[in-house]
């Protein structure tokens, strides 16, 4: 039997703003317990919500980059359930009306095909602080300072049919609220949380019971949980048993999900419209003010790539897919560097080596400066594009700058035609079989001499030259 | 010296008559040897010391208006370092950080804050019967309720306990105490005066006000109290007139609206009688009366117990036991905590609206209870839009009958419909008044003053007119 799986994502993006949704505090991550919450974050008698208006700028930032329809008189609501990392016992959310109404993104598949994926809100909401299990042995310890910090959670439309496709959109969102600046995206540190819905059907059949999945800080782990959750539910499904409504949370140590709570369980939340807080009014000129503020987003970036730089729609769309790699990318363009040659480079051997020593790349100990540098030295000809590669490495290792290290270690490409013209003349009286072999018509014998010659340069012979002369001599 | 009223003892102390700790002093006695439990703490430390540096600032003609004047403040609104109950058992040992918005205000005049007054627990209740630190009787019959929430406020000033004691209205926690006790209490419009560190019942009701002895001190004090509060989202962006600028103004042409809603079954008829002769009293002043309609009133009480209880519900959740307040003996589990710490920490009336608001909230119920309650009191919005298209101001009853006797209503339902004249003026967010108007027998009663939203001048003036022409609030209760 065919089963088709369908995935809808929940994602918490912390909003980085310097004070809290709803008071003063400082939302900077890492402090000592409790030092971040003020009256208002612990709930005292008598404090009341005043919104942080930084927080709705961002929430439109979100609503115009994915084309969203923006409510334009949006309310906050109480979501009332006790838990004692809750100050308030009820967490200030939207609910019937969000900021942010429908919109959509799209997604470029393995494939290279692109897929829209439809994002059915967006709206603000408080954070609650944190309860440490494992810090007491008859107690739960409780810090507040995340109380407070204001979220955008974005929900997407049912619309991905595999976890592949949903680390993709996952990725994409990841992307889009650091271009437009409204979060760090740092997953580690919690500011870009994903929950997923995930259910299966037969082909052609309605929607299946779906299960929540929580607790997902990665997205290795988000592919894990959902490829994992599918299997549970087909092998249930297909052992005539159903799916119960639940949220489970994944365990990445053991690679399993289960139930947290099952719907009966679920909480009534009691939503009502919070009497602390007025409807957020968005003017159409603050619309204007945002759309004229917002940069330039990934698609618009990938098509500007395609089009004036003359890259390829896979080159484009992984340059841009961060946007820390499209601003190191384009800081080399600018400095005058070839764009084919170097979003090889940046997709190549910078990405490997980054990939491999698990850096991000604002971290590279490469700067786009020093590489721009290494690859002007292929395009003027000081070195060849294979010794560029070990000139590369030695730069990793903080050897020193692409001119240093070719000038200490000699790696000048050899351009003297006289000089090279002698090395020729040797490997074709050492080698008069294949002399003979490319006399007979046997072309691919160039290669040979090719390689005999750059080996005798130690690689520094520059290649092409060694290619004109061979032919003119041989021929 | 009691006797004197706000506007009289700014007079004294500015002509030296006496100084701020002579009064502070003199109401301190008063309080300390009164029996109606009017104070759930009396602040005579703090009282002595403020008073002293009042008497500074007035020496050095660095002060204010009010500076030096004392007063009562309820115990919802909080106080930095001085313990902020609530009337509950669930803050007996609360000691707020910080000071309500309100409270910052009248400490920047410099006034002296005597002590915190009793009340219905969290503000719910009609009778001040619901306070953890026990009922508080009526100065004019002590066998008698106070009236509530503000009860505790309303005695201090009958009783002259104190010049003047701040209020908090919610559904008529101001004016029915004042009814009841013969004072002039007014609950302004709502976003008038910062919600700021008043501690929530119901939030989009709350509103907080001057209980005094005439209304020529509510204007000063409103004067000091209003204004917009950036802490507060649902205080008003608007400018603070001088009150006490329009008192004087003829009310000659005033018309004035009798809802027939208010003049049905139920009204007690001694509290008819003194109504209507007030009325007449407005005659008289060249007022035009007229019958006007609130044909919505009648569903205030169901829509108030509805809303009210349903943001208790939510407002009352931060009282868990966790991070301060009321704690159970050595809680099982989490569950055990929040239920012990609640269901100990919480009277009865308390934990009946908590339920009756979850209730209502909860999923299936919302639409029939909460959406629906919201729309009927859109309509009594309305009914008064309409109202006020045809008059300046309507007047009625306050409470249907005088104070009753301290634990004669059993009934909660019963002690609910005791609201039917001041709800819906809440529910509408307008300004209303009590002001004494008579008696029946020796109990005060109170005559409702109701106006159009902002229209605190207009109220104030005509609460100031009649005041010119009768005594009624210048009647105090024998002492003991």
């Amino acid at each position: 039997m065919t089963w088709e799986t369908v995935i809808g994502l929940e994602i918490h993006s912390q909003l980085r703003t310097q004070s809290k949704i709803f008071s003063g505090a400082s939302t900077a991550f890492g402090s000592k317990a409790n030092t971040q919450a003020c009256a208002v974050d612990l709930g005292f008698p008598g404090v009341l919500p005043v919104l942080n208006e930084e927080v709705v700028k961002m929430a439109l930032r979100f609503g115009l980059s994915v084309n969203a329809a923006i409510n334009k008189n949006s309310i906050f609501a109480r979501k009332n359930y006790f838990y004692p990392d809750l100050p308030k016992g009820y967490q200030i959310s939207q609910f019937e009306i969000p900021i942010v109404g429908q919109g959509a993104i799209e997604i470029t598949l393995e494939s290279g095909d692109l897929k829209t994926v439809g994002i059915t809100r967006a709206h603000l909401e408080e954070d609650a602080g944190k309860s440490i299990h494992d810090l007491y042995d008859d107690y739960t310890a409780i810090d507040l300072n995340r109380a407070g910090t204001p979220l955008l959670e974005i929900v997407s439309d049912p619309d991905m049919s595999s976890a592949k496709e949903a680390v993709a959109y996952a990725k994409k969102i990841h992307a889009l609220v650091q271009y437009i600046d409204i979060c760090d995206g740092n997953m580690q540190e919690g500011s870009f949380r994903c929950d997923a819905n995930v259910s299966v059907r037969k082909q052609g059949e309605g929607l299946g019971t779906r299960a929540e999945l929580k607790n997902i800080n990665s997205f290795k782990f988000l592919e894990k949980a959902i490829n994992i959750e599918v299997e549970r539910q087909i092998d249930i499904l297909e052992e005539g048993g159903s799916v119960v409504q639940e949220t489970r949370l994944y365990d990445s140590i053991k690679n399993e999900t289960r139930s947290m709570r099952s719907k009966e369980e679920a909480n009534d939340y009691r939503y009502f419209p919070d009497p602390d807080l007025l409807p957020v009014v968005i003017s159409d000129e603050l619309l204007e003010e945002i759309k004229k503020e917002l940069p330039e987003l990934p698609t618009e970036k990938k098509i500007r790539f395609i089009e004036s730089l003359g890259l390829s729609p896979y080159d484009a769309e992984v340059l841009t897919s961060q946007k820390e790699v499209a601003e190191y990318f384009e800081s080399i363009i600018k400095q005058g560097a070839d764009a084919k040659l170097t979003a090889n480079w940046v997709m190549g051997d910078l990405s490997a080596a980054l990939n491999k020593s698990q850096i991000e790349i604002f971290d590279s100990p490469i700067s786009a400066h020093e590489l721009f540098v290494l690859i002007s030295r292929i395009t003027d000809n000081t070195i060849s594009g294979k010794i560029a590669k070990d000139v590369f490495k030695l730069m990793w290792d903080g050897k020193g700058s692409a001119d240093e290290i070719i000038d200490k270690q000699g790696l000048k490409q050899m351009t003297d035609s006289s000089a090279i013209e002698s090395m020729i003349d040797d490997v074709i009286a050492n080698n008069p079989a294949q002399v003979q072999q490319f006399k007979d018509g046997n072309s691919k014998v160039l290669g040979f001499f090719v390689g005999q010659v750059m080996k005798a340069s130690q690689g520094k012979a520059n290649p092409k030259q060694v290619n004109e002369i061979l032919n003119a001599k041989l021929s | 010296m009691h006797n004197l009223t706000v506007a009289e003892l700014i007079k004294g102390l500015k002509n030296k008559d006496f100084s701020s700790l002579e009064l502070t002093q003199h109401y301190l006695t008063r309080i300390k040897s009164s029996e109606l439990n009017a104070f759930i703490s009396i602040t005579e430390d703090e009282a002595l010391s403020q008073a002293k540096e009042a008497d500074k600032k007035i020496k050095q003609g660095d002060s204010s208006i009010l500076t030096g004047i004392p007063y009562a403040h309820k115990d919802i609104f909080c106080t930095k370092g001085v313990k902020t109950s609530a009337g509950s058992k669930m803050l007996d040992s609360f000691i707020s950080p910080y000071d309500a918005t309100v409270t910052k205000k009248l400490n920047n005049e410099n006034m002296v804050m005597l002590g915190k007054t009793n009340m219905d627990e969290f503000a719910m209740g009609s009778s001040n019967e619901n306070s953890y630190f026990g009922p508080v009787q009526n100065p004019w019959d002590v066998s008698k309720v106070p009236g509530g929430s503000s009860g505790g406020s309303a005695a201090a000033v009958a009783a002259r306990l104190s010049p003047l004691a701040t209020g908090t209205d919610t559904g008529g926690s101001i004016r029915q105490p004042a009814s009841l006790c013969g004072i002039t209490g007014l609950k302004p419009t709502y976003g008038r005066i910062s919600r700021y560190g008043m501690i929530a019942y119901a939030s989009s009701l709350d509103q907080a006000g001057p209980m005094t002895q005439n209304a020529e001190d509510a204007a000063i004090i409103l004067t000091a109290m209003a204004g917009f509060d950036k802490h507060d989202s649902t205080s008003a962006n608007k400018s603070v007139p001088d009150y006490t600028q329009c008192l004087e103004d003829s009310i000659n042409g005033l018309k004035i609206g009798l809802p027939k809603e208010f003049f049905s079954e139920g009204l007690d008829s001694d509290v008819e009688k003194v109504v209507m002769q007030s009325i007449k009293e407005y005659e008289s002043m060249g007022a035009e009366i007229k019958e006007v309609s609130l044909p919505n009133s009648i569903h205030a009480i169901p829509a108030y117990y509805i809303v009210a209880p349903c943001e208790c519900s939510s407002n009352l959740s931060r009282f868990d036991g966790v991070r301060y307040g009321y704690r159970c003996e050595d809680p099982k589990d989490l569950n055990d905590l929040y239920l012990r710490s609640r269901s100990e920490g919480f009277g009865e009336e308390v934990k009946r609206r908590i339920m009756i608001g979850a209730y209502a909230l909860s999923a299936g119920y919302y639409d029939a209870y909460y959406l629906k309650a919201q729309k009927v009191r859109q309509l009594i919005s309305e009914d008064f839009k309409k109202a006020f298209n045809e008059v300046d101001l309507i007047m009625g009853p306050v409470s249907p009958s005088v104070a009753f006797k301290l634990g004669s209503v059993k009934d909660p339902v019963s002690m609910y419909l005791a609201d039917i004249y001041t709800l819906s003026v809440n529910l509408a967010g307008l300004p209303g008044m009590s002001i004494p108007a008579g008696f029946s027998g020796n109990l005060p009663v109170g005559l409702q003053l109701i106006g159009n939203h902002w229209s605190e001048e207009l109220l104030l003036n005509a609460a100031h007119q009649f005041q010119m022409r009768t005594d009624w609030h210048k009647h105090s209760p024998a002492e003991n």
